[in-house]
């Protein structure tokens, strides 16, 4: 690896543990001390690796800057509780406790820090936001892009989730036995829309999408690691990350267009990522309860398989119908009648689609467009048209703008 | 919103005579059915299939097997939807698998206590 390329690497992969270690060590009400700990390392190790070069090991130098700094914050604070407060509270101490640095604990702290940052006492949003900053090390103008918002409404949004943590007094620590199964859904439904925001945002930089889903593979691939959190609907969410992952470079062009799934080039696709997910999904189907992340991750299979076989769709389609008895969505509904179509044809998949009250969505009506193409064309162009008015990204506008161009061609 | 109880009704002594590519036929026509109403977003809870087998009591210590001694029609599986009337919920249960079979949908509205 470049020199250069070194530190943001680093940044990437060590400022969220060192956070994640500090703030386990100070608490949370101290996450900001943490998270300036941790950034006064980079800038010291920016300024000084600059200047005399690279040290040996480069992430133990960064442990150890880090270590001597809380060091220094909590003699201060010590100084601070044994001189200034002694007067408020007789239970001071000058102990200055010692930073536990060993993988084990990293791990630790970064597990349990995804528990304290995904609970329910914040909105989603806040959840997903604060991961990405202190279980990522994402800055806030990659978070504000991935978002398609400003730098200001995220920094609102993560002081407001961190006052509210405070408030409530979340402890850095593993939920209570009985507790774990609600609190990891909660973690589970965080991890999944942080990837879906990487695979599906509407945001242009590629590399940034790409790095917000390899990281929530990476923190759900941490769940794996402890029996209590190694649940199947883990497995079944690394299995679909991983189905989904596997396409991710063909699903756009050379100059970032959005390449859809019937256009992809297959070569593309991962195969590495798709024998992923197969493991991950055999080890899913170990326990007796499917999630909706098996069925997801089930369709996510079909769709890694090249061959357009009835089979292939028939699956699918049955898949949809088992996820929306588990939990409704807008787009599994979309997708399902989609899936009918391919299994039972146009005509069957029509008269179901003309029954779903989704008229606002713009996916609705590139769905009918779909749907009337080659039945009737009129109604396919109208349907594409209201779609156009309806999509709010350019991607999505090209994308529909295309298909209106092929119809045009094919009358 | 209301719920809606679907009971299903059928002669079901003669599906024991199927074969496996019917009975899997028959799961993807119900699968279809039942996913259509979830896309819409009006299946409470998809309900259950019912064993033919059970047992009845009545006053007296009289338990007899099988609730179904008279008619020839039994109670096969319930399924509850959402709709906001009794004919929306009707119009539901067009394109139920059963009718095909020669049995009926019976809908009732559930009046909560």
């Amino acid at each position: 690896m470049e020199d250069k390329e070194l530190l943001p690497h680093l940044f990437r992969t060590e400022y969220s543990k060192i956070t994640a270690v500090l703030c386990k060590l100070l608490g949370f009400e101290h996450l900001d001390v943490a998270e300036d700990i941790a950034s006064e390392t980079f800038l010291s190790a920016s300024e000084l690796w600059g200047l005399k070069g690279l040290p040996e090991n480069p992430a133990a130098w960064l442990y150890t800057v880090a270590k001597n700094k809380a060091k220094n914050h909590l003699k201060h604070r010590a100084v601070f509780q044994q001189k200034v407060s002694v007067q408020l509270s007789q239970a001071a101490t000058s102990e200055v406790p010692e930073l536990d640095l060993s993988a084990r604990n990293i791990k630790d702290s970064q597990l349990q820090m995804m528990f304290a940052v995904c609970h329910p006492a914040i909105s989603l949003e806040s959840q997903i936001g604060l991961a990405l900053r202190v279980l990522c090390g994402f800055g806030i103008e990659e978070i504000a892009d991935a978002f398609l918002t400003s730098k200001d409404t995220i920094n609102k949004r993560l002081l407001r989730a961190k006052e509210k943590l405070r408030e409530e007094n979340i402890a850095i620590a593993f939920p209570a036995a009985a507790e774990i199964s609600n609190r990891l859904e909660a973690v589970l439904r965080t991890l999944y829309l942080l990837f879906n925001e990487g695979y599906f945002s509407a945001s242009h930089d590629h590399s940034l999408r790409k790095d917000l889903c390899l990281e929530a593979m990476r923190l759900t691939f941490l769940l794996t690691e402890y029996e209590a959190t190694n649940t199947p609907a883990v497995n079944a969410l690394i299995a679909l990350m991983s189905f989904q992952a596997s396409r991710f470079e063909a699903r756009t062009n050379a100059s970032g267009d959005t390449v859809l799934y019937d256009d992809q080039d297959t070569s593309l696709w991962d195969d590495d990522l798709v024998q992923q997910g197969e493991h991950f999904l055999n080890l899913a189907s170990k326990g007796t309860v499917a999630s909706k992340y098996h069925y997801e991750a089930g369709i996510a299979y079909w769709h890694t398989i090249k061959a357009d076989t009835p089979e292939k769709w028939e699956n699918i389609l049955q898949l949809y119908n088992q996820l929306l008895t588990v939990e409704y969505s807008p787009v599994a509904a979309l997708n399902r009648t989609y899936a009918l179509s391919r299994a039972n044809g146009k005509e069957a998949a029509l008269q179901e689609a003309k029954k779903l009250s989704l008229n606002d969505h713009y996916q609705y009506h590139l769905l009918l467009g779909e749907l009337y193409a080659g039945v009737d064309n009129r109604a396919a162009r109208s349907s594409l048209e209201k779609a156009f008015a309806l999509s709010h990204s350019a991607a999505d506008k090209k994308v529909i703008d295309q298909k209106i161009q092929q119809l045009t061609e094919t009358d | 919103m209301k719920n809606f109880l679907f009971l299903f009704r059928s002669d079901f002594s003669s599906t024991a005579k199927r074969s496996p590519e019917e009975m899997q036929n028959n799961t993807k026509m119900w699968m279809d059915w039942i996913g259509g109403i979830a896309a819409q977003n009006k299946l409470a809870d998809r309900g259950n299939r019912l064993e033919q087998t059970g047992k009845v009591v009545r006053p007296n210590n009289v338990v007899t097997d099988g609730p179904f001694t008279e008619i020839k029609e039994t109670l096969g599986g319930y399924t509850v939807v959402q709709a906001s009337s009794l004919e929306e919920a009707a119009e539901l249960a067009q394109g139920c698998p059963i009718l095909a079979f020669g049995g009926n949908v019976e809908i009732r509205e559930i009046s909560v206590l």
